[in-house]
């Protein structure tokens, strides 16, 4: 699995070959550096570990200064590892948009949901809520409704969807089509929305 | 927003179309695609209001077509426009003209804006 991390910069629309307007969400994508080369024989398994977003030096523990020092590289924010990365790789080594991606690939984008308090049934879990504002329903058009049975089994199933916290949840998307690679910019545009809010991590996978 | 001003600008083919603004009477012609061939059409109407900022801008158009109200949004940056012609201009005293939407006949006609020398 090939990747790269970046920054969800915002959303805009631009025109494709055929005139066509299309939503597509830009990402500062990369650079990013290898902080950590796992092997069958070291770990049991083939991975590379992928820094990105420089942090300060007193902000870092001196565990994690020691693990970035060893790949000779600034203390990094985000810390990400991909399984069988595709390629030579050294540790130290820079990886940037063009060593993954190519314009018109297919790609999953993966990112922090924004958060959105406590929810209802309706927003959480798509319920169609009662559906009749009169015939005498009083104040509970979003209302979840029957949750069970009664005296058999006298209690509420395990994953019985209930209101609750909503959002802030790790979200992977699946084929999201690579629109634009501006690689001198750092800047990659995907067609269509990503989650999570403006600044936050996307990691990008191919 | 750089980073999303910098993708618009790349984007976008700057055009030489003349300005105008809402009240003004244009022709805007422009290619739709019909049976999988691209050809020119026209539309001629009032502009009745600009919309957006930047690379998205946009402005509607409204004409009377055979006694129905029709009206048309243009994105201002969008390729397939070929050509706007101004061929009058029209003396209003707002930006946004949703007023003509309730008007018929004469009275939903606007003033042309006459310059003397």
């Amino acid at each position: 699995m090939n990747g790269i991390l970046g920054r969800k910069v915002g959303m805009t629309s631009i025109y494709d070959e055929s005139g066509k307007n299309v939503a597509c969400t830009v990402i500062e994508a990369g650079p990013c550096v290898i902080t950590q080369v796992k092997t069958q024989s070291s770990d049991g398994y083939n991975a590379i570990q992928l820094g990105f977003g420089d942090k300060k030096e007193k902000n870092t523990t001196k565990p994690l200064q020691g693990h970035f020092a060893k790949a000779n590289s600034v203390p990094k924010r985000h810390v990400v590892e991909f399984r069988d990365f595709s390629g030579e790789k050294e540790l130290g080594d820079e990886i940037l948009i063009e060593d993954v991606l190519l314009e018109g690939d297919i790609v999953n984008v993966v990112g922090t949901s924004k958060g959105k308090g406590f929810q209802g049934v309706v927003k959480r879990h798509g319920f169609a809520g009662v559906g009749d504002a009169t015939h005498g329903q009083h104040n509970r058009q979003r209302a979840p409704g029957s949750l069970g049975a009664s005296s058999y089994p006298s209690k509420v199933i395990k994953g019985m969807r209930m209101a609750g916290r909503t959002g802030g949840d790790r979200v992977k998307l699946k084929n999201l089509r690579v629109l634009k690679i501006h690689a001198e910019q750092n800047i990659l545009v995907v067609k269509g929305a990503v989650p999570g809010h403006k600044g936050s991590l996307v990691i990008i996978e191919k | 927003m750089d980073a999303v001003k910098f993708v618009q600008e790349q984007n976008i083919t700057k055009k030489d179309f003349p300005e105008f603004q809402a009240g003004d009477n244009v022709e805007i012609v422009y290619n739709i695609v019909e049976g999988g061939k691209e050809r020119p059409q026209a539309f001629r109407g009032d502009v009745i209001k600009w919309s957006g900022e930047g690379a998205t801008k946009t402005f509607t158009v409204r004409k009377i077509s055979h006694g129905v109200g029709v009206e048309r949004i243009f994105p201002i940056n969008t390729p397939n426009i070929i050509e706007i012609k101004v061929l009058k201009r029209g003396k209003v005293r707002r930006s946004k003209l949703y007023y003509l939407r309730a008007l018929v006949g004469k009275r939903a006609k606007i003033k042309e804006k006459r310059t003397y020398k």
